[in-house]
């Protein structure tokens, strides 16, 4: 959004094709809350949108302090758009603290609300600020609205059964009736949650509907000179959509997996954030048939899933990268069992405990390499939170047609980014097929498969393939312990070849853009957005760049190396020190460039538009502004 | 024999023997070694469960208890070192139909997987986990275990150790097991019906094995467990029954205040200690476990036994009940509750 300086007839409707705005508090402050209802709002009027909450690892940092400041930002648009905006043009700051860590994105010119009932001398002095930047004269390049959002919304509320305390925490629902105002949007999506979500507090619903009301009448009846601004809805394919995160995609995808191959689904986690919300929404589906178990730790966690995988369920771990690092060992008796397992890696910023609630994409060589012996398994990464529904199903394709673990890696990113999502008609997604040892065909449990080399799952129940396995090497005829070397060598081998072979399922890689050319930025995981609007944006200045965006990892799909030679230079951006880069060049001794962010924040577009440039040998070296 | 089936219905199962629990592994423990009996004894139990060998399933972790799943011809697990009662739990939780036995040792069951087992424990889960228990790591040749005695000499520890040991007993009944005994290598009778009593109680059940290993730990029981002397030395519980032992039942057990004293049965016979393993809280056993040679008779037998509702039990429960409440509709939780149709 470029507001245009020029004043407007009050009231009067500017039409844009992109807006991106962020909602900037403490923690305390209700900012998710009001994102994500500004979300879906916009949803459902018909914008295509991506959102970026970005919120402490702390669940209540000091009130009004630096680290304690919780955002959301969402982009929206009337045309296809990716990612959740590089800066916001739109800023809502309910503190001095919001303000002082965000303003520096936003765009000169840009729209500013703030509380200025917040900016009190406890506050500024919380936030480092000498004088009050309100009256200074500091925030001149940007349209500052200030208002007493605090007394307006204790005003509206006057009457009411409720404390100081209680109404101070309606601030956001007035400040959200503001912005829907600003943005023409109708009231009727947000009462309409929160008459359902606060429906046994009769209260506190009350309060805030008439905070939402009386923000939206400020915008209304005050006398507010801004003008209002209109998004128009998205031209995007026909069908029924929904708003959806990561997360929830996951959750969806897996239940919808266990349909598909009509078995139960088994999930079994260690809380971490950013997955817990994965055995959140699984555990609300039990009458899907899903078992779900909070474990005593992360390895018993993986430990009951391969537990219930070797018992025949559909058997999901979900965890974080610190508890990926745990599950190694029992990861690999999966791999010797040759035990269907799903891991599901929500990245977030490492090493160790690392940034807990930023994003990160530094998971790939733990995931790859991060096991004692060689130990390959298939790892395969969404692209989009809306790609996560169906990226779940297929690791359950991948692991019960080749009996091999297959690590999801998600990430922070699309966990909890959220975009809107085009619901599948699951009568056009075809069945996960699985092979049990059949009596007749099978003479014992280590029957393989001439095609994948998988043995058929031999479960317990099924009389005449009782059978001992486990952790020591097994001979390749008869699954019985050994330790002959021309064996272990073999198995070696067939372990791998077994992960390779599920490459017969994985669609050639697909390039955006001219099919052969100067530049190609390979990506994978949550960067796609980034990447993709770049690969755009060059390509309407003229540039001859390519985007493609690996969902498998391993094994990678069969056409890489061709595509790969096509062009004469090749890119790879991800979020972490190397690691896609890495596997690129050694398996293809091509001279890939990384580029590489680690901020524990998402790429902007600008960036990666920046370090084309400089490949590409427009400009001078691009360095990352952080 | 005949079984009740799933169905309710009466099955005709046919009647196992010994042998058909017997794998075609070459079994591979020290000659000698306490584990053969244990193998023997469960081998013999395992026929009057009347459950088919297919729909049982043992899971080990890692030390040489752990090589029992590839000698009984059933299911079996062999897994990595301390996670047995993990695994175990998603398996039984997955299938609660099947028969499950966990096998471990003191270094898997007390040292690495401490954590799993008591959770295994707490939580209910209706398998049998014997713990074969000789004070010593012997598969990798000798160091101390979590449950040597304070001061022992090992490899690892040559001027002794300077750590305590735990009482399996005491860490199963506080981590809320509902069936806990102890029996013992060389008592091939009393073994055989513990581990029955163990594999028919409904619930999570912990027999700790005083196991011996007489390559690295030769004799660690010798002096109350060995044939001439145990009847000293050591006493068998039974529910309902005053603790007495001796040759000839000439000494019993009673309790002063929270403090068992040894006495002697021709003075002291009427005020013995009654066993009640069917009591819900644990003080008892707590103090039966803390008895050991040579002030007490070292217990042998049931500790503890009560009924609680079990995990899988429980789960499965929520998972019946959420289908009564809602019917399964895939399209409509992919939905969700806000659609909107763009033509």
């Amino acid at each position: 959004m470029t507001i245009d300086a020029q004043s407007q007839p009050r009231g009067a409707v500017t039409t844009l094709d992109r807006v991106t705005i962020r909602f900037a508090g403490d923690s305390g402050d209700g900012m998710q809350l009001t994102g994500t209802q500004f979300t879906r709002t916009t949803a459902v009027y018909g914008n295509d949108l991506a959102t970026l909450p970005d919120y402490p690892a702390e669940i209540r940092a000091p009130t009004g302090s630096l680290p304690g400041v919780s955002g959301f930002q969402l982009s929206f648009s009337s045309d296809d758009i990716h990612t959740p905006g590089d800066n916001p043009d739109a800023l809502v700051a309910m503190n001095p603290a919001a303000l002082k860590t965000n303003l520096g994105d936003l765009v000169p010119g840009g729209l500013l609300i703030v509380d200025e009932g917040e900016f009190n001398a406890t506050n500024l002095r919380k936030a480092g600020y000498a004088a009050s930047p309100l009256d200074d004269g500091s925030l001149a390049p940007w349209r500052l609205l200030r208002l007493d959002i605090t007394r307006n919304n204790a005003a509206a509320l006057d009457g009411l059964d409720l404390g100081a305390k209680e109404r101070f925490r309606s601030r956001n629902f007035y400040a959200l009736g503001l912005v829907l105002w600003l943005f023409n949007r109708p009231l009727d999506t947000v009462e309409r949650w929160t008459t359902e979500r606060f429906r046994r507090n009769p209260v506190v619903l009350d309060a805030n509907l008439r905070a939402l009301r009386a923000g939206n009448a400020f915008g209304e009846t005050a006398e507010l000179t801004h003008e209002r601004y209109e998004v128009p809805p998205a031209t995007v394919p026909p069908g029924t959509y929904r708003h959806i995160s990561g997360n929830e995609a996951l959750a969806l995808g897996f239940v919808a997996a266990s349909r598909l191959a009509g078995l139960p689904l088994f999930y079994a986690s260690y809380p971490i954030t950013p997955a817990s919300d994965v055995l959140h929404e699984l555990a609300r589906h039990k009458n899907f048939g899903v078992r779900t178990m909070q474990a005593e730790d992360e390895i018993g966690a993986v430990c009951a899933a391969i537990g219930a995988a070797y018992g025949g369920h559909m058997a999901l771990t979900g965890t974080s990268g610190p508890g990926l690092a745990l599950k190694s060992e029992a990861l690999n008796l999966a791999v010797m069992a040759e035990l269907p397992l799903v891991v599901l890696d929500v990245q977030r910023a490492g090493p160790s405990t690392g940034m807990p609630t930023k994003t990160e994409q530094s998971d790939l060589l733990q995931a790859m390499y991060g096991r004692n012996g060689d130990s390959p398994v298939a790892i395969i990464a969404p692209a989009t939170p809306g790609d996560c529904f169906g990226m779940a199903i297929e690791a359950f394709r991948i692991a019960l047609t080749s009996m091999v673990p297959v690590i999801i890696l998600s990430d922070g990113y699309l966990a909890n980014g959220s975009e809107p999502w085009r619901i599948p008609d699951l009568a056009d997604i075809p069945p996960i097929e699985r092979r049990y040892a059949a009596p007749g065909v099978d003479a014992h449990a280590y029957e393989r498969d001439a095609e994948t080399l998988a043995r058929p799952w031999a479960i317990p129940g099924q009389p005449g393939f009782e059978h001992r396995v486990g952790g020591l090497e097994k001979s390749y005829e008869t699954g019985d312990i050994n330790y002959d070397p021309a064996n272990h060598h073999r198995m070696t081998l067939t372990r791998a070849e077994r992960v390779a072979r599920a490459v017969a399922g994985v669609p050639d890689l697909e390039t955006v853009g001219p099919p052969a050319g100067d530049l190609l930025l390979l990506g994978w995981g949550g960067t796609y957005g980034a990447i993709a609007s770049a690969g755009e944006r060059a390509r309407a200045q003229g540039k001859s760049v390519a985007t493609a965006h690996l969902r498998h990892l391993n094994p990678f799909p069969a056409n890489l190396g061709e595509v790969l030679s096509r062009y004469d230079k090749v890119l790879i951006p991800e979020l972490n020190n190397g690691q896609l880069s890495v596997l690129v060049r050694a398996r293809y001794l091509v001279d890939a460039i990384p580029f590489n962010k680690i901020a524990g924040q998402p790429f902007k577009i600008a960036e990666i538009s920046g370090k084309i440039d400089e490949v590409l040998g427009l400009s001078g070296p691009y360095e990352l502004e952080l | 024999m005949t079984a009740i089936g799933a169905n309710g219905a009466v099955e005709e199962i046919p009647l196992l023997t010994r042998k058909d629990f017997v794998s075609d592994q070459e079994v591979r423990w020290c000659p000698g070694c306490g584990d053969y009996s244990i193998l023997a004894q469960m081998q013999k139990a395992l026929p009057s469960l009347g459950v088919p060998r297919e729909e049982i399933v043992f899971i080990s972790g890692i030390g040489c208890s752990s090589r029992f799943p590839y000698y009984v011809n059933s299911y079996g697990f062999h897994t990595i070192h301390g996670r047995a009662p993990a695994i175990a739990t998603g398996l039984k939780t997955a299938r609660p139909e099947l028969t499950v036995f966990v096998v471990t040792g003191d270094g898997d069951g007390l040292s690495i997987g401490g954590n799993h087992l008591i959770h295994l424990l707490r939580r209910n889960v209706d398998l049998t986990m014997v713990l074969f228990n000789n004070r010593i790591y012997g598969l990798t040749k000798g160091q101390y275990s979590p449950t040597s005695p304070a001061g022992k000499v090992t490899k690892s520890a040559p001027m002794g150790t300077t750590e305590n040991p735990v009482d399996p007993i005491k860490l199963a009944l506080a981590a809320g097991a509902t069936f806990v005994a102890r029996s013992l290598d060389r008592d091939t009778k009393h073994l055989e019906a513990t581990l029955l009593a163990a594999a028919r109680h409904k619930g999570a059940s912990f027999v700790e094995v005083f196991q011996n290993c007489n390559i690295y730990n030769d004799g660690a029981f010798a002096a109350f467990a060995e044939r001439d002397v145990r009847q000293d030395r050591m006493v068998y519980l039974e529910h309902g029954e005053p603790l007495r032992f001796g040759r000839h039942d000439e000494y019993g057990v009673r309790l002063d205040g929270f403090q068992p004293e040894v006495v002697e049965t021709a003075t002291s016979g009427t005020d013995l200690l009654v066993h009640d393993a069917h009591r819900d809280g644990i003080a008892l056993p707590v103090i039966l476990s803390g008895m050991d040679y040579p002030e007490f008779p070292v217990p042998l037998g049931v500790f503890r036994q009560v009924e609680r509702d079990t995990y899988e039990a429980l789960v499965d429960d929520q998972v019946e009940r959420s289908r009564a409440a809602a019917e399964p509709d895939l399209e409509a939780l992919i939905r969700g509750a806000e659609t909107w149709d763009v033509r």
